[in-house]
């Protein structure tokens, strides 16, 4: 299978100024491969480094050496570590998108229009975006008397069906999905692992953490165990 | 193998900036070595100059929202009023790839050249409605001004485009010909931001928009600045003292402290993984 | 022994010494050079307060010789109060001829009027001016006037205009309607009636603006481009008198002057008095009248 991304020696820590120049680490040579269409479900306990593992693939934590090669349909191999911010933005507008474990959204903006600006963001008509926004989330079971009321007022199941949606209405390249499932029912459980299964096949590579061992089941093709910051050995897993 | 980490070409950059400064006062030759975050002053020992900002280099590319953070002082409104030619600059570089293919200097171009530019390439949404707006002119003719700037003069097609523009901010059409000092704070500012984008530019500067706003009124106008960005696909550089509205607007910040850039990177990053002293500061003090 | 001629008269000849009317010819001159634009000058002090045509008289007086003669109007009227005096006070510092006939004067000092006669380049007209800022309106400083002369930036003139539209339906400006004179510099005609400003373009004779107490002198020279400031969808239209005749003449064809007698009737009368008198006497002078264009919807 062709590698999308290859994470090689990556190591994260944080050096915290304002603790008295503490560093706490937080990654310890990482490596490993997603290959195209590829589902890794990341695995660990809480603190072993899988939300700062994910960050860094993102860019939101800036991983201190090792390099994570990317393979971008638009802008050929780029290294994630190194790559100018201009680069990255434009990569997460139009290839990479990251779903958190918390929703953060402008106050008074609708349900559907949150969801409709990810499309909107890669040039869908705005009327469009709407539109299926509107059908995805019906189908994630958010019921209708909410699609135009606010998602800062939602409940947390609410908020993070609007959280998947956001995430996977652009149909990514590549998905860093956390906790997807947490707060949801059995039956929207299996929607969104259908949804996630879906841009599998349109070529979609995963990066999932999830602590439910069905959700994982189902969906990951390949685990990889963090424990202290490192990847265990697959014997392990 | 060849890994690109930049943009290609084709993928340029609308406003470079290099080495721009600021400085109030008769400088020395080691005043800008002699400031800065490491001092913690923006004075010079030797002359007490005062330097508003110093080494500002960054880009902006077409369609990015850049934030410029920092407390009060820290010559982040400095920076954009440089920009915008509100305020002359002691030194440094201004490119803008819409004006002579970005290969002159802003800085060094005659005034009639710097008004074109800010009329019919930028905008600008100050604090201050006054300082955006004339308050003894309607609505409609503070939008007509910017219209008539870039050679419009035909009253139907200004009112015309003026209702189109107070429209898409939410104005009511009907207090087109009122005069804006009988708006509520939020209505002026969206008044503002009409008037900034009557022109289409490509790049827009908002110097602490929302600052002294109600809760929801500056919700509301967050609101709004987000669906030009998606709307019209303009640049912006967005001032603020506010973490939350820098969060929600951009996608990079840079923080400055005393005049100098200390940190730069994307927002989330800034945010979440904050590299340097003073901005892991700043952070932890976030709301 | 020293000559007693030099002493006849208690002044200088046109009252004003020589050394500050070459200063203010010379101000004249650069004015004339750069049509349209405020030139500062001298001002000095005249035996009647600045505001009452301190600068009309500067910049006539500096002009004129033995040979010339002079008329002088206010409001149209070589009979008024005001003109009647500064006649007097020219002729008896010049002893130049004076005149009420438009046709035969060589320069003609004016107040808030251009003659309905078409002046010929034998003719040097000379405006009173109270303001010649014209942005003064929209820009209190001076010195951001200034910048915006230098830089050609008349867009608050033009929001104003705009202003007015919105607010009357029509571009109300009675007297000082802003003009662009030879593509360049916006000027204050002096408050004229709209019904004068196009007969400043393209003029035979030189028109001399001069502003006595705000020390400024500016000119629109013989055969230049003036243009009133109009938007392209809302035309400059002079007044109109449609239907009106005078009362004295019965001609309809001028500017003219609402009389009231009483609280329920009025009736209009040239405004122009020498006009008025060539007109009774059959020998109507030369006129350039300006067609308004057909109004929108």
């Amino acid at each position: 299978m062709q590698p999308v991304l290859k994470v090689r020696n990556v190591h994260k820590d944080f050096h915290m100024h304002i603790l008295n120049d503490k560093t706490i680490p937080a990654l310890e040579d990482v490596n490993f491969e997603v290959g195209l269409g590829e589902i890794i479900g990341l695995t660990g306990k809480s603190g072993s480094g899988k939300s700062s593992l994910m960050k860094c693939i993102h860019r939101t934590y800036l991983a201190n050496s090792g390099s994570m090669e990317y393979l971008s349909s638009n802008y050929g191999t780029i290294d994630l570590v190194s790559a100018s911010e201009h680069m990255i933005i434009r990569i997460r507008r139009e290839e990479m998108t990251y779903c958190s474990q918390f929703l953060s959204v402008i106050p008074r903006v609708s349900a559907v229009e949150v969801v409709a600006e990810a499309l909107e963001n890669r040039g869908v008509d705005l009327e469009i975006a709407k539109e299926k926004a509107a059908k995805l989330i019906e189908r994630l079971g958010l019921p209708e008397e909410l699609w135009d009321a606010y998602p800062s007022t939602f409940s947390g199941g609410e908020q993070q069906r609007i959280n998947v949606a956001r995430a996977i209405i652009s149909n990514p390249r590549f998905l860093l999905i956390d906790e997807p499932t947490a707060s949801l029912d059995q039956k929207t459980k299996d929607v969104v692992i259908d949804l996630i299964l879906e841009l599998r096949e349109k070529g979609t590579s995963v990066i999932l953490i999830t602590h439910d061992k069905h959700t994982l089941d189902r969906l990951a093709d390949r685990e990889i165990h963090l424990a202290g910051g490192k990847i265990q050995e697959p014997s392990l897993a | 193998m060849v890994m690109k980490n930049d943009l290609p070409d084709d993928h340029n950059w609308l406003l470079r900036v290099r080495g721009l400064t600021k400085i109030y006062g008769e400088p020395c030759s080691s005043t800008v070595q002699l400031t800065g975050p490491q001092f913690n002053s923006n004075i010079c020992p030797e002359t007490e100059a005062i330097v508003a900002c110093a080494e500002i280099d960054f880009d902006l590319y077409p369609g990015e929202v850049l934030g410029i953070v920092g407390e009060s002082g820290s010559g982040k409104s400095t920076v954009v009023q440089q920009l915008y030619f509100d305020l002359e600059s002691s030194g440094g570089e201004v490119f803008f790839s819409h004006f002579d293919e970005g290969k002159t200097n802003l800085l060094e171009v005659s005034n009639q050249k710097k008004r074109y530019i800010r009329n019919h390439l930028m905008g600008m949404v100050y604090q201050n409605p006054r300082d955006g707006l004339n308050f003894s002119f309607s609505s409609g003719g503070n939008i007509a001004e910017k219209l008539i700037m870039a050679g419009n003069f035909h009253v139907g097609s200004i009112r015309e485009r003026a209702s189109t523009l107070l429209e898409r901010t939410e104005v009511p059409v009907a207090r087109m010909d009122n005069a804006p000092k009988t708006f509520s704070g939020g209505m002026q500012q969206r008044v503002q931001i009409s008037k900034a984008i009557a022109n289409n530019p490509p790049i827009l500067f908002m110097d602490e928009v929302t600052t002294g706003l109600d809760v929801s009124v500056q919700a509301k106008v967050l609101d709004l600045i987000r669906h030009l960005q998606h709307d019209l696909g303009i640049s912006m550089i967005v001032v603020s003292h506010d973490l939350a509205v820098i969060r929600m607007l951009t996608d990079r910040t840079m923080v400055l402290k005393n005049g100098r850039i200390v940190e730069s990177g994307l927002t989330d990053q800034i945010l979440q993984d904050p590299q340097h002293a003073y901005t892991q500061l700043l952070v932890s003090s976030l709301l | 022994m020293i000559e007693q001629k030099k002493f006849e008269r208690a002044y200088n000849y046109a009252f004003i010494d020589e050394g500050t009317k070459m200063e203010i010819r010379r101000k004249m001159l650069k004015a004339v050079a750069i049509p349209g634009y405020q030139v500062p000058y001298s001002s000095p002090e005249m035996p009647i307060s600045r505001g009452w045509g301190t600068g009309g008289l500067h910049a006539s007086l500096s002009l004129i010789g033995p040979k010339d003669t002079f008329k002088i109007i206010d409001q149209g009227s070589d009979a008024s109060v005001n003109a009647c005096n500064l006649r007097n006070f020219v002729k008896r510092m010049t002893e130049c001829k004076t005149t009420f006939n438009t046709s035969e004067a060589t320069i003609i000092q004016t107040r808030h009027r251009v003659t309905e006669e078409v002046l010929t380049d034998k003719q040097i007209i000379v405006f009173q001016v109270p303001q010649p800022e014209i942005l003064r309106g929209v820009e209190r400083f001076e010195y951001k006037t200034r910048i915006m002369h230098a830089e050609a930036d008349y867009a608050k003139m033009w929001v104003s205009l705009y202003e007015s539209y919105v607010k009357f339906g029509d571009i109300m400006r009675g007297a000082g309607y802003p003009i662009k004179v030879n593509g360049r510099y916006l000027m204050s005609p002096s408050p004229i009636p709209r019904w004068d400003v196009p007969n400043l373009s393209h003029s035979n004779a030189i028109q001399l603006f001069s502003a006595g107490r705000e020390k400024r002198i500016y000119c629109v020279p013989p055969h230049t481009l003036i243009e009133p400031l109009e938007f392209e969808d809302v035309k400059f239209r002079v007044e109109e008198f449609e239907g009106i005749k005078c009362a004295v003449t019965d001609e309809g064809e001028a500017f003219m002057d609402e009389i009231y007698e009483n609280e329920s009737s009025k009736k209009f009368v040239i405004n122009d008095s020498n006009f008025m008198d060539r007109l009774k006497e059959g020998t109507r002078p030369n006129q350039r009248l300006f067609k308004n264009p057909p109004r929108n919807q």
